[in-house]
């Protein structure tokens, strides 16, 4: 079943991909998106197989590389945690794929969309069902890949190219860690399958090696090699400048790839492998302190942008950091938890901007919004579920999985845990506040777009409005539903094993006996932060002018996202090209052919004289160098038998 | 096994069919047109033929296979002796797979002196086989430096403006390595008594002191052909110069001789002086790594920019190499094979479009895709796989490297990633300013998409590439046995020469 899952996508890619221009728009647009509903359906029967009869297993299919003892292969590994991400991901997309159909009306190269549409989600199932590290780096740059495309795939404009590059880039970048974690995992367990690894983990508990001259905690090393990896992908502080510009693509990939699934693909990655990170204490620390400053970091980011999907898409990186934290305090349940309702709800907003956008005639800017509430209802609906989920109103799904998150951070009892439940508290206020400054400045207020886009406005289609319940309903009561099997009590024989946890150690239980006021806070920093956007969008609209006056260098520093652009432009981008250029004009030509070729042919005035002189005489001025050569070495040969 | 002399059969059809296109005669565009089918149809039986090695390998021995011994120079001991182990094996394949592609390739593009073009290509196709069979130094000498007159033919006669100037500069370089490696196998013959090579790998320990001597000698030799790093910068004049199927075959097939005599002569004949020089060869191989990358992401001419990334490429081969474990030395062998398929298609992509515009400039181009959606994906493919995306060959090589050499040195492992970065970063920024954008050249306008006859070229190598990527198992097989043997005789040697004389040598004591 689950080979099904997987390769009916690529059945869906290829059919699009290579034959879309022969069967027409619309044939290959239905094949793929009922290809991945079949998919999904799937999934779900997967999902109740595993997690409800324990039916986890490993289809191998193939061998892939067999070097030595590095010998991996294809192969598909379904336990209750693949069986959730399956879920997720065939869901999504599917949603995303009869979305797109209405989305993409316009377009002129519809196909290639849904090819690679179809071709992301092979990767992504290729990553969640991984049973070795090389078989998830090859879905996890496969889904860098499919990003690539996606985001680039208005090759006309040249942002989104260059967006589309730094993604892969700073992808690459993360890779990097990747690719020397896996080569550490396979030096110190000679092996790089999952289980073989996992299994040998309790005996190298203590084992060390020297990293770059650094003899260090061999697991922690390995751990946070692979974490870097994750910070690429997950846009985590440091590599998360892609992820905004990503943007650029078609706003239906935005809310598959870049909101519910790609891009969690580093949470799922520290999860998959909390074998390795349970015995890596500081690395679990690092995994905390920088999930628990990205999820504040992105947030202060989210109140100053004003192009609505950059604003979801740091309130994206947000909500990431609060799943790295939650795994950081090995509440990985509770991370996953997250992940899957956040799919739901980032998913559900990012379908709902681009009906926004699309009504809007492609405008993105919020400042040239407002009053679309009557002119747009449906849409204007699905944002308030999805932004009441976001904020973690109560009983909406948001809730259940965000407060079990932040509670689990003050349930681990240590100092990062605690650092981490400060910034989720403070992250919450401000998830709010961007949440209600959006839909303020969207839907309510004065018309502020020209009269011309305003007669315009007009509700999506259909095929556009209703696959958005199945999302809108999971952003409702996925959390109630799922909290059970997820967090609380049945949740040992839903996992059963696919997270493995040090023995003692149980965020997810202290976290349902903290104080009351642990739990209240993140509800009274939602509610704060709702309450402020109103007071500021709705109630005295001069205050955020005044508040960007007032704190100026701070406003400033918000608004250009902390200058890492900037900074990264400074430091690596420009430098490389002039550095690449001088080393080609100066070292390649000056420093080497000066003094080699270019130097023994000045030495004579004329080089062509020479030139010719070589080619006319070529192959008796070579005889002739020959022979200085044997007798050059039958000399000292002679002279070394006689000395 | 076959009883038939198969290796010389493969080595020598071509040179037959060269014969047979000599004897052609009549109206030029008659013997244009016949000298292309002989010429194909003899790279295709040999392609053929050599598929007979590949079936009837014995993969569980590292012995040379196929073996064929004629006395040729008694007096001093020379034979006409032929065979292919497991790290051979897939290079002749390798070469006699490019040269029907690159003849198919040069179907219409080369106008004039088709003919001669024809037997260049055959003669040369026949050294290159010859020179990854021979087991005997001078056959091996004789086909190694033979392979170098048809290329500066072909450069010479088919280049471009500045051919005159890329051959001297070829010429200096090789010259001083051809003279140098000369000397070494003399030497090697003074002090061993013999030229056979399967006899020099097993019966033979050179003495320290001369192994250092001998190993710059072949070091001088081999890193010229590779190219490493500081001696590269013939490789992308010459690339510049040479026609499409010139710069395909230097790049798929030449390039490959330097790194097949590290593995074939320095490593396994010189196992003290390797290890001693091995740090120094992982220096050059990561500039070669980083500095040619980011030279490369300075280029203005596709074709330069292609022979730089060969160079960081070739990078990796030689640091797999030297790392000298299972890893590390099947990922160098699998990257040479996959770099030897990629770069040629990279220079075949680049061909599609230089014969439409002739011109190689980058700038001269901008989005291709809309007039050429077919070449784009065609030039995606190939990109990625240079990039080294898992799932095409280019990922296999490169990533086993990074798990070998991490074994060996974590600087080194790391350094060597940073490959990734800057490969990903000049292969995508190419891709960007060629084939994305909106087309605004006038002259563009009415370009054309791939002709079945370019599909046919291509077709070969994009199986290969994703296959490659795949199920890497057929080729890591084949190889398996005989790098295990390399290795083990590797250690073997070091651990017997404990205390190595080599320390002394340099202390003078």
């Amino acid at each position: 079943m689950e080979i099904a899952i997987v390769f009916l996508p690529l059945v869906g890619a290829i059919i699009a991909g290579f034959f879309g221009r022969q069967i027409g728009d619309k044939p290959s647009m239905y094949t793929t998106s009922a290809l991945l509903i079949v998919s999904a359906v799937l999934s779900a029967f997967v999902l109740y197989d595993v997690a409800f009869q324990g039916n986890a297993r490993v289809t191998e299919l193939f061998t892939w590389i067999d070097s030595g003892t590095f010998e991996i292969s294809w192969a598909l590994k379904v336990d209750t945690l693949t069986a959730v991400m399956l879920c997720v991901v065939t869901i999504v997309s599917a949603v995303v794929h009869v979305y797109s159909i209405g989305y993409m009306g316009h377009d002129k190269s519809k196909p290639r969309l849904f090819a690679y549409l179809s071709m992301f989600t092979l990767f992504m199932l290729t990553l969640v069902t991984a049973d070795n590290f090389v078989q998830m780096f090859f879905g996890w740059e496969g889904v860098g890949l499919a990003s690539y495309l996606l985001i680039g795939f208005w090759y006309e404009r040249p942002s989104a190219c260059a967006a589309a590059i730094k993604a892969f880039l700073v992808n690459r970048v993360g890779d990097i860690g990747f690719a020397l974690g896996i080569a550490g995992a396979f030096f110190l367990f000679g092996s790089a399958s999952f289980d073989q690894v996992f299994g040998e983990v309790p005996q190298y508990a203590d084992a060390s090696f020297s990293f770059l001259g650094i003899e260090g905690h061999a697991l922690t090393i390995i751990c946070i090699l692979l974490f870097i990896g994750a910070m690429g992908k997950s846009a985590q502080l440091g590599l998360h400048t892609w992820l905004p510009d990503a943007m650029e693509g078609p706003t239906p990939v935005s809310a598959l790839i870049h909101a519910a699934t790609m891009v969690t693909a580093g949470v799922f990655m520290v999860c998959r492998l909390s074998p390795m990170f349970e015995f890596a204490p500081v690395a679990l620390e690092l995994v905390t302190y920088v999930g628990a400053i990205t999820c504040f970091f992105a947030a202060t980011i989210g109140i100053t942008q004003n192009d609505i999907k950059r604003v979801i898409a740091y309130s994206t990186c947000s909500q990431l950091g609060y799943m790295f934290f939650a795994a950081g305090v090995s509440a990985y349940e509770a991370s996953i938890f997250h992940l899957a309702t956040h799919a739901c709800f980032k998913a559900l907003l990012f379908l709902g901007a681009g009906s926004v956008i699309h009504a809007m005639s492609d405008e993105q800017d919020m400042r040239r919004m407002g009053g679309l509430w009557k002119k747009i209802p449906y849409t204007y609906i699905y944002m308030w579920i999805g932004s009441l989920a976001l904020a973690g109103i109560p009983f909406f799904s948001g809730y259940f999985s965000k407060d079990m998150i932040i509670e689990a951070a003050y349930g681990a009892h240590n100092g990062h845990g605690l650092f981490a439940y400060w910034m989720g508290v403070a992250a919450a206020f401000l998830t709010a506040l961007y949440s209600w400054r959006l839909i303020l400045m969207t839907f309510h207020g004065k018309p502020k777009m020209d009269a011309k886009t305003w007669d315009h406005v007009h509700e999506s289609p259909m095929v556009m409005v209703l696959p958005l319940i199945v999302l809108a309903l999971g952003a409702c009561f996925l959390g109630y539903l799922g909290y059970g099997y997820f967090v609380g009590d049945h949740r040992e024989d839903f996992w059963r094993g696919a997270i493995y946890l040090l023995p003692g150690t149980d965020p997810i239980e202290a976290a349902h006996h903290v104080p009351g006021w642990v739990k209240l806070m993140p509800l009274i920093a939602g509610f704060g932060g709702v309450a402020v956007a109103y007071l500021a969008y709705w109630l005295a609209p001069s205050l955020p002018h005044f508040c960007a006056t007032r704190f100026r260098p701070v406003y400033l520093l918000f608004l250009n996202k902390w200058y890492f652009d900037e900074l990264y432009d400074h430091l690596f981008v420009k430098p490389a090209m002039s550095i690449g250029r001088k080393l080609w004009k100066t070292g390649d030509g000056t420093v080497i052919d000066g003094f080699g070729p270019n130097g023994i042919a000045a030495t004579t005035s004329n080089m062509s004289r020479r030139v010719s002189w070589l080619q006319s005489g070529y192959v008796y001025h070579y005889a002739f160098a020959m022979l200085i050569g044997v007798v050059a070495l039958v000399t000292w040969y002679l002279i070394g038998r006689m000395g | 096994m076959i009883s038939a002399p198969l290796l010389s059969i493969i080595t020598f059809l071509p040179l037959l069919g060269a014969g047979f296109i000599l004897m052609i005669r009549g109206e030029e565009h008659d013997v244009a047109r016949n000298a292309r089918y002989v010429a194909l149809w003899t790279s295709l039986i040999t392609f053929v033929l050599s598929l007979l090695l590949w079936t009837n390998f014995d993969r569980t021995t590292a012995d040379f296979q196929f073996e064929e011994k004629v006395v040729w120079i008694k007096a001093l001991g020379i034979n006409y002796h032929m065979g292919v182990d497991g790290i051979s094996v897939l290079f002749v394949l390798l070469s006699t797979l490019l040269t029907p592609i690159c003849i198919l390739s040069a179907w219409d593009a080369v106008k004039v002196r088709v003919k001669e073009y024809m037997i260049a290509f055959l003669v040369l196709e026949t050294l290159m086989v010859g020179m990854f069979c021979a087991l005997d130094f001078v056959v091996f000498y004789i086909f190694f430096e033979g392979v170098l007159i048809p290329m500066f033919l072909i450069i010479g006669i088919w280049g471009g403006p500045r051919r005159v100037y890329s051959a001297f500069k070829f010429f200096l370089y090789t010259l001083t390595g051809s003279v140098l490696m000369l000397l070494a196998i003399l030497a090697l013959y003074f002090q061993t008594g013999t030229l056979d090579i399967p006899e020099l790998l097993t019966q033979h320990r050179v003495p320290p002191e001369w192994q250092v001597w001998l190993w710059l000698a072949f070091f001088a030799s081999f890193a010229v052909k590779v190219p490493m790093w500081p001696v590269h910068t013939w490789l992308p004049d010459a690339h510049v110069e040479a026609p499409t199927a010139g710069s395909v075959i230097l790049a798929g097939v030449l390039l490959k001789m330097g790194a097949y005599g590290f593995l074939r002569f320095s490593v396994p004949m010189l196992p003290e002086a390797s290890a001693f020089f091995t740090p120094f060869v992982f220096a050059l191989s990561i500039i070669a790594i980083i500095y040619t990358s980011l030279v490369a992401l300075a280029q203005e001419d596709m074709k330069k920019l292609i022979a730089y990334s060969s160079v960081a490429h070739m990078g990796f081969v030689t640091l797999g190499i030297f790392t000298v474990n299972q890893q590390g030395i099947e990922g160098a062998i699998y990257q040479m094979l996959s770099h030897g398929v990629v770069s040629a298609a990279l220079f075949l992509v680049v061909g599609v479009i230089y014969d439409r515009m002739h011109t190689r400039e980058i700038s001269r181009y901008d989005g291709l895709v809309s007039r050429m959606p077919r070449y784009a994906f065609v030039f995606m493919v190939f990109m990625l796989a240079s990039v080294g995306l898992p799932g095409t060959s280019g990922f296999v090589g490169e990533f086993l490297v990074i798990v070998g050499a991490f074994q060996v040195n974590t600087w080194v492992a790391l350094l060597t990633a940073t490959g990734m970065v800057l490969g990903a970063a000049y292969m995508l920024y190419l891709y960007r300013r060629v084939v994305f954008g909106v087309m605004t050249k006038a002259d563009l306008k009415a370009i054309l998409d791939m002709n079945w006859r370019e599909k046919l070229v291509f077709a070969p190598l994009l199986i290969l590439v994703i296959w490659m990527g795949i199920y890497p198992p057929p080729f890591l097989d084949i190889m398996s046995v005989s790098v295990t043997n390399l290795i083990q005789n590797y250690d073997a040697a070091l651990a017997s020469a404990e205390g190595s004389h080599l320390t002394a040598f340099w202390t003078g004591k």
